[in-house]
């Protein structure tokens, strides 16, 4: 019986591999999209352009201003030298920011009246907006202290001592490409598995297997180790890159990680393979995959959390696979989970993979004839 | 375009109405698709930090401390807990159950009221590290609300040299939903364009009726065009369905004008229209149009396209790589004018961009689909 179970995933390896088009697809595009989005997907502030307008020229705020154009994050565009530029920059998205000195700056400084300084941001894209007025307000509050250190002023009476566990320069990279991991192992599997049974179904050699001494459950078996083979591979070679090329690093151990791989893998055939099994062509399998696939990584909290959403959509991300695996893969690279902490994350991926799998068992007795 | 090339066209267009009126899948993908996920999304993809979990640790509480940790009490922001060790802290933070560490020492009243500048100690997760710097910056307010408070109870000068006055323009409340969701109509209806071309081609290959088609006398642009105006109809009708649903149930403003909008929409939807058909009739087998369908459509517009990710923040050569991809310059418009405005110096351009992208792809998909019989 094995034999035979081998003979056909040797076939469904085949069918997918043999093509070059195929082979080149499975290959090429997961690695360029790994370094693409590896790059691309970032929160960190890079070359905000800046503009700024000094209307105190004295040597308080020219130190001030120093500290602006010195930052490797921000970026100098434009000097202001009255207000009327300004709404056109920010408008026209040349600039991100401005930054408005008052007039009485230094005077206020001397007197220990609070010094204004006025900080417009473009709010278009709220989230670097807020990065925009966290990062500022570092500088600003940098500058407070070395001038109350130099004036002799007392100083606030408490202050902020801001650490960061698992990620201590926060660096948005390591959060985002252990999520791309599962990301296009997602991708890769689901359609591999997807559309080997329509494939099959619509070129009419569905009802030849059946009519082989084959049992269902082997056929089924035959159409899923394929895919989680391939889903397997082509993970491990993107957690390869993630630790070699973008030196994430890799905290806990290989076993935690391959665990919940393996049953995050299983889960997806199992969605696959239901897709498949419902569908009566590949284009209809095609959609079904297009159609889970979306919501499942925009709902997964790869690119936004999931404690921000509704409960509504929480419930709702509690049937998605990915969800779980995001937590997996990041916790072993970043916090150095291991297997008992992470129990939690496992069972439901398993209970995903067991009812899917029998779901499509079902449909296929069900439509094999 | 001659007198039986119209009459042509006029029953091409007319076999095509008819075909989607009596199927309701183009329609569901056209208009119930759309709305379903932006619902879905709209509801869901937030960047808003609400209720995040912060642990207190205070090892000598007072009247001091207490001013400091009471105004995380009633914060929208956090869910503050009781912790009575640091260590009892750090273990909640490494099982996940809190996302900061707020941590007044037992000398921290005594250091502030003798030399000040006494520290507080902030412990944030920074596996999620945009998540850590919303935090963090939501800690830093609390932290100078607090100091100047305090000093006007007790009647001191403001501690701080500088009044930092942040001005966020166009979305002053900092509402992450009111760029996510134009956004999302972008990635929305790429994922439509796409999906609607590819039944709209492969639908007559597979029950055989082009080749039906091929053997009329109707040429391959005059089946092209029968085919995109009335799928382009149904793409404007979800793009029409997504922007009251944005505007109406979101409540994200609309401040330029439904002209530039509607504009702007139909040179998107031409080019993902294009997009989708020069896929369709590109890859020779179903499993590699899907790779490229999803390598080329939607995971682009999720990540390059300026939707949540910065391009102003993305290194140089990835920068260049979002030139080609239609929903950056529709994402740009989108966002100005909801929340801007007609800013003709962003509208301009970027529509000039759709423009030039829309003629590329239709051209190429002119090109590469024959009458070809395989």
């Amino acid at each position: 019986m094995w034999r035979q179970v081998v003979a056909l995933i040797v076939k469904e390896l085949l069918v997918v591999l043999r093509d070059k088009q195929s082979r080149m697809v499975l290959v090429g595009p997961p690695l360029i999209q790994l370094m693409v989005f590896g790059y691309a997907a970032t929160y960190n502030l890079n070359n905000v352009p800046i503009a700024i307008y000094n209307q105190d020229n004295s040597a308080p705020s020219r130190d001030l201003v120093a500290r602006f154009t010195g930052s490797p994050t921000l970026q100098l565009v434009a000097v202001l030298h009255s207000d009327r530029r300004i709404d056109e920059l920010i408008d026209s998205r040349q600039v991100q920011m401005v930054l408005v000195i008052d007039p009485r700056f230094t005077q206020s400084l001397l007197t220990r009246v609070p010094a204004p300084v006025q900080v417009i941001v473009d709010g278009r894209n709220s989230n670097t907006a807020l990065l925009i007025v966290g990062y500022v307000n570092t500088i600003l509050s940098e500058f407070a202290l070395a001038w109350d250190a130099a004036h002799g002023n007392p100083g606030p009476m408490a202050v902020l001592d801001m650490r960061a566990r698992y990620n201590p320069t926060l660096n948005s990279q390591w959060f985002i490409v252990p999520g791309i991991v599962a990301v296009l192992t997602q991708v890769v599997t689901l359609l591999v598995v997807g559309l080997s049974v329509a494939r099959e179904r619509e070129t009419g050699t569905f009802d030849q297997l059946l009519v082989t001494p084959l049992r269902q459950f082997d056929i089924l078996l035959g159409k899923c180790l394929p895919g989680i083979l391939i889903g397997v591979i082509e993970a491990s070679v993107i957690i390869a890159a993630a630790v070699w090329w973008f030196d994430v690093p890799l905290r806990g151990g290989l076993s935690a990680l391959y665990l919940g791989l393996f049953l995050f893998v299983i889960a997806v055939t199992g969605i696959g393979l239901m897709i498949s099994a419902l569908a009566m062509t590949q284009q209809q399998a095609l959609l079904g995959a297009f159609l889970f696939m979306v919501p499942s990584i925009i709902l997964s909290g790869f690119a936004t959390p999931i404690a921000n959403m509704p409960a509504w959509v929480q419930d709702l991300t509690l049937l998605n696979p990915m969800r779980y695996f995001l937590v997996i893969v990041r916790g072993v690279f970043l916090e150095g989970s291991s297997v008992s902490s992470l129990a939690s994350q496992y069972w439901p991926m398993a209970v995903i993979g067991v009812v899917t799998l029998a779901a499509a068992g079902w449909l296929f007795r069900r439509r094999a004839y | 375009m001659n007198a039986a090339s119209l009459r042509r066209l006029r029953g091409l267009l007319r076999k095509e109405f008819l075909q989607i009126l009596r199927d309701p899948s183009s329609l569901a993908v056209a208009f119930v698709l759309p709305t379903v996920l932006l619902l879905i999304f709209g509801d869901g993809v937030s960047l808003d930090a609400r209720n995040v979990p912060l642990a207190l640790v205070v090892e000598r509480p007072d009247t001091l401390t207490a001013s400091f940790t009471s105004q995380f009490e009633h914060s929208p922001f956090f869910r503050p807990r009781r912790f009575f060790s640091i260590q009892a802290a750090e273990r909640a933070m490494a099982a996940r159950e809190v996302e900061g560490i707020i941590w007044l020492p037992s000398d921290f009243t005594r250091r502030a009221a003798s030399s000040g500048n006494s520290p507080i100690g902030v412990i944030v997760n920074g596996a999620d590290a945009n998540n850590a710097r919303i935090i963090e910056g939501y800690l830093q307010q609390a932290w100078a609300n607090w100091l100047v408070a305090q000093a006007r109870a007790d009647g001191r000068p403001s501690p701080l040299p500088l009044a930092a006055q942040p001005q966020v323009r166009f979305n002053p409340a900092v509402r992450s939903r009111n760029y996510l969701v134009p956004g999302l109509i972008a990635v929305i209806m790429t994922l439509t364009g796409a999906l609607l071309t590819a039944l709209v081609i492969a639908r007559e290959w597979e029950r055989g009726t082009m080749e039906a088609l091929m053997v009329t006398r109707a040429t391959m642009r005059e089946i092209l065009i029968a085919k995109l105006i009335p799928y382009f109809l149904l793409g404007m009708g979800g793009m029409a369905a997504s922007v009251a649903i944005a505007v109406f149930l979101f409540d994200v403003p609309l401040r330029g004008s439904l002209a530039v909008l509607t504009g702007a929409s139909a040179l998107f939807m031409l080019a993902a229209l294009g997009m989708g058909l020069l896929i369709s009739s590109f890859a020779r087998n179903q499993f590699v149009a899907g790779q490229i369908a999803i390598i080329t459509t939607f995971l682009p517009a999720f990540i390059l396209s300026g939707f949540v990710f910065d391009i102003n923040s993305m290194p140089g050569a990835v920068q260049i790589i979002t030139h080609v991809v239609a929903a950056r310059y529709f994402v740009a418009i989108l966002q100005s004018v909801f929340l801007a405005g007609n800013v003709w110096s962003v509208i301009l351009p970027n529509a000039a961009a759709l423009a030039v992208m829309a003629a590329i792809f239709l051209g190429a998909a002119r090109i590469v689909t024959r009458k070809r019989l395989d």
